[in-house]
């Protein structure tokens, strides 16, 4: 059992501050879906208000279809999971997990069965009857999700639920959280601010800014096709280049910068202040001879090993300076400090984009 | 020269501690000497009597009884009034927080007296006022009840306070979210939360309560309660059966002190355990 | 109103909110007020109450005023009104009773915060409680028994020839300053203590390595942090001394008069309730007065007093 959530121009002000500006989304049933952005940016609002902590000041938001306004958050088909997990100190595990049915008035007999098969699920069959002080950071979120999963809920709003564990921890939990998904079927909204487990888990992604939603879509199309230079930043590194646009043409479009003319793909409303123009620094590659098109003549000035890539820095002749990275793959020539090289990029690769989506 | 500072601020907390222990012994001593003034000096053997003469004393046991009844109802309603009013400075913020916590808390300030006083006119003068003769508005226990809540409430405001503050909100969201009603969230999470505060606030009431003066001889009509009955013992001819009474409660309260500190201790003991145990499973998690 | 709303709901707000006002309106504000208001009123048979003699009148505080007597202070022979001479004794022997407790205390919390081992604190403290936990009468009482003409304090000394025939310890105020040191300086104690425990002991060490005597350590470090606790000690020690009836009526002699003992004999032996109640209402006031001096003193908040 899973539904869709629709918000519809919803809208949130505390006092007179926009902390949510006209959101528009449609998830659909089953869909694991991830509110991505950083602190601040109206997430954390938009799952209290799915959950129902929070009224919109402005639109509507439907759940199964079904009209939310003035139903309160025990009314709800959601169960949400806390960032500190909100566990109950004072109630032993299988307590915890079956509060929500204990509040339904179920026995006591049944209460604890299902507890128990929660628990197996989960995989801690012996944490029944410990307390919640006994359990480790990762128990702990297991517990959580049997919790929120025992009410059998239409909806998972899971907030931020991994920041607290270590990231070894956090890798593994990612996998079993998508694993959860699967085989419940219930729809997940993820809120956080970490790109990496964003587009690791989800089916879509909703990047915020200041209140607005700047895009949605696949991970993929997110980190391939962001929409703009907020979005662009935010998911992954980045090249950028300041300059005017020049001669657009099928999607197409000539950028004046300091460095030369370069060719990129012509982003929507990439028009008047705050243009840029992105590319990655894995698409940006250093040659020694001049490349066909986007070259630009740099000189190395610092190479750093990350281990499964090498990120050489290099410095253009206006002082900028260009990132590229190298797959190591064993065989990779890196060059010297101080080399004179030539940054070159496919124009397919980079992108003409507006600034960010602030509305009006 | 630091060495003997040291050992001076040593023998200092030592007298110190004897000066206040010393003046109990003699009192409890003197609850056994065979001498018709409560004394130990002279000594003229130990005896029983004193606390057979407790036993049969009827005045001292309807006092006792008025002193427990007074001391159960003080500590409910101080409970009940103290853990509202914590409940509510802690959901509101600004100049009515300000005002109102700061209207609790001059209650611990006002003379007990005073408090006697306020209470025993205001309440006869309601009566008197809507002529009736109902209990209620005339002198006796049920103000002493009233008076004294008016402050030990404050401290069991402020005892439920002090734990409130690190209530985590997140709990009552998190019930909520799972279906719970608001009775449900007060029941079953907010007030099992808040049972130790209100535990030891009803301690400290019930206490307080025993040991009240002022406001009790100002209010109490013709009631005893046991400090009073001790106090006009105290006043007229006095026999060591005061004594016996004194180092009884003095056994009791402290046997009750010494059990409440050891069920302190198991209890931090069981929770260091299982953080141990959660320590250790974080090891084992970190080792995959 | 709102936040209360939403986490606990309409009825438990409403619960909440009456019994609240239940405690400061009928418990607390309405029995101040009705104090005040009586306090102005005449004494008068039963008849004539609500009847044209029963107007507003400060007649009832100005019976302070009468009735002077011939009396010494401090070697000077003055003629003093006898409640007020009562009502200043209160006050300069409640202020004694004040500093005593805490020169008593200052050593003993400076050794339990910052020279015992933390361990034995725990000990410590169980000791300190227990005269707590034994009600004020009977530690009033126990001193009554100590200092008997013939009790156990003046057979030791002469036992000790340190005097060579009882004494009556409990002579002028003499009692009343022994009963309430001792029955109030736990008051002081644990807010000193309190305020010391929380001063870092590096600030000591570094002031003695900057070569500070102990004194003087203890009167720019020690003393000033420990201000607020000494403050709310204050506040409470005075508080309860100016309030207490128990002690100066046990360990009182017939030279020792305190305010609340007045109070209580206009209550109880002239039955005269609105006088009784414009003295309660002075020594509220000389209390409040009292606790305003010392947060500006020592720039304290009322809030930091009640911890």
């Amino acid at each position: 059992m899973s539904a869709g959530i629709d918000l519809e121009n919803v809208c949130c002000d505390f006092g007179s501050f926009r902390a949510v500006d006209t959101a528009n989304v449609s998830i659909e049933p089953g869909e694991f879906f991830s509110f991505l952005g950083p602190s601040g940016c109206g997430k954390t609002t938009i799952l209290r208000m799915i959950s129902g902590f929070i009224e919109p000041t402005h639109g509507q938001i439907r759940i199964g279809g079904m009209d939310m306004k003035g139903q309160r958050p025990n009314q709800r088909p959601t169960a949400l999971i806390f960032q500190n997990l909100a566990l109950f100190p004072l109630m032993p595990i299988w307590e915890n997990i079956s509060f929500g049915l204990e509040v339904r008035g179920v026995d006591k007999a049944a209460r604890r069965k299902r507890a128990q098969e929660l628990l197996d699920m989960v995989d801690l069959p012996d944490a029944a009857d410990k307390m919640v002080s006994q359990l480790s950071g990762g128990q702990k979120q297991r517990v959580a999700i049997a919790r929120a999963l025992a009410v059998e809920p239409k909806v998972m709003l899971l907030d931020e639920p991994l920041s607290a564990l270590d990231l070894k921890l956090r890798q593994h939990m990612r996998a079993e959280l998508r694993a959860i998904q699967k085989r419940t079927g219930v729809t997940f909204i993820y809120i956080t601010h970490d790109q990496g487990e964003a587009l690791a888990m989800s089916d879509r992604v909703g990047v915020m800014s200041q209140g607005r939603i700047q895009q949605i879509a696949t991970p993929r199309d997110i980190y391939n096709n962001p929409v703009n230079g907020f979005v662009a930043g935010f998911v992954g590194e980045n090249n950028v280049f300041t300059g005017s646009v020049v001669s657009p043409s099928a999607g197409m479009a000539g950028f004046d910068t300091g460095l030369g003319r370069l060719t990129a793909r012509l982003g929507d409303g990439a028009l008047g202040e705050g243009i840029k123009l992105y590319v990655r620094p894995e698409h940006t590659i250093l040659t020694e001879t001049e490349g066909a098109e986007n070259s630009v003549p740099v000189t190395v000035s610092e190479v750093s090993f990350e281990g499964a890539f090498i990120a050489v820095h290099a410095k253009a002749a206006n002082g900028q300076t260009l990132v590229a990275e190298v797959r190591n793959d064993g065989a990779a020539t890196v060059p010297a400090i101080g080399a004179k090289r030539f940054a070159s990029f496919n124009a397919a690769h980079a992108a003409i984009l507006p600034d960010a989506f602030t509305g009006g | 020269m630091y060495q003997f500072r040291q050992t001076l601020a040593r023998v200092y907390a030592f007298v110190f501690i004897l000066y206040l222990l010393i003046p109990l012994g003699i009192m409890g001593a003197a609850a056994f000497n065979d001498n018709k003034t409560p004394s130990i000096v002279p000594w003229k053997g130990v005896t029983g009597k004193w606390f057979d003469a407790l036993f049969a004393d009827e005045t001292m046991w309807l006092a006792f009884r008025n002193t427990l009844v007074v001391a159960v109802a003080v500590s409910l309603l101080a409970i009940l009034v103290g853990t509202a009013a914590a409940i509510l400075i802690n959901s509101i913020s600004g100049r009515l927080r300000t005002t109102l916590y700061g209207l609790m808390i001059s209650t611990l300030l006002i003379p007990g007296a005073v408090i006697g006083i306020s209470t025993m006119i205001m309440w006869t003068k309601i009566g008197n006022g809507i002529h009736s003769d109902f209990i209620l508005f005339k002198p006796g226990l049920h103000l002493s009840v009233l008076g004294q809540v008016s402050y030990i409430a404050a401290m069991v405001m402020l005892l439920v306070l002090a734990r409130l503050q690190s209530f985590d909100e997140g709990l009552e969201e998190a019930a909520l979210d799972l279906g719970a009603s608001h009775a449900q969230v007060m029941r079953r999470i907010l007030l099992p939360y808040l049972y130790p505060a209100i535990g030891a606030g009803g301690a400290v009431a019930f206490f307080q309560s025993i040991e009240n003066y002022n406001v009790t001889q100002f209010t109490r009509g013709g009631a005893n309660t046991l400090t009073v009955y001790v106090f006009s013992k105290v006043r007229s001819g006095i026999t060591p059966t005061i004594n016996a009474l004194a180092l009884m409660l003095m056994i009791a309260t402290l046997a009750l002190a010494i059990g409440f500190e050891i069920n302190r201790r198991r209890k931090a003991r069981i929770e260091d355990a299982r953080q141990a145990e959660a320590r250790r499973a974080t090891a084992l998690e970190e080792a995959f | 109103m709102g936040d209360m709303f939403r986490r606990y709901g309409r009825a438990a707000t409403l619960i909440i909110c009456l019994l609240t006002a239940f405690w400061l309106a009928m418990l607390v504000v309405l029995p101040n007020i009705t104090l005040l208001e009586s306090s102005f009123r005449p004494l008068l048979p039963v008849t004539e109450i609500g009847g044209p003699a029963d107007q507003y009148t400060l007649a009832n505080y100005l019976k302070v005023f009468n009735g002077s007597i011939d009396t010494t202070l401090m070697g000077i022979p003055v003629n003093i009104p006898v409640h007020v001479l009562t009502f200043s004794l209160t006050i300069f022997y409640s202020l004694l009773v004040t500093i005593l407790c805490f020169l008593l205390t200052y050593p003993l919390a400076y050794y339990m915060a910052k020279i015992l081992n933390p361990r034995s604190l725990p000990t410590i403290f169980l000791l300190l409680c227990v005269p707590l936990l034994v009600s004020e009468v009977l530690r009033a009482f126990a001193w009554w028994i100590i200092l008997a003409l013939k009790g156990p304090l003046s057979t030791l000394l002469v036992t000790l020839h340190v005097i060579d025939k009882p004494v009556r310890w409990i002579s002028g105020y003499n009692g009343v300053m022994i009963g309430l040191v001792y029955t109030y300086v736990l008051f002081m104690i644990f807010p000193v203590y309190n305020a010391m425990s929380s001063l870092d002991s590096n600030q000591i060490e570094a002031a003695e390595d900057l070569g500070s005597p102990w004194w003087r350590t203890h009167l720019r470090i020690v003393l000033p942090h420990c201000k607020p606790g000494i403050a709310s000690g204050s506040v409470m020690v005075f508080m309860l001394s100016a309030g207490s009836l128990l002690v100066p009526t046990i360990l009182g002699s017939t030279t020792s008069q305190w305010f609340t003992q007045t109070i209580q004999q206009w209550m109880f032996d002239a039955l005269d309730w609105n006088t009784a109640a414009a003295y309660a209402f002075l020594l509220l006031l000389m209390c409040t007065l009292f606790v305003s001096l010392v947060m500006k003193l020592f720039r304290v908040k009322l809030s930091d007093i009640a911890k």
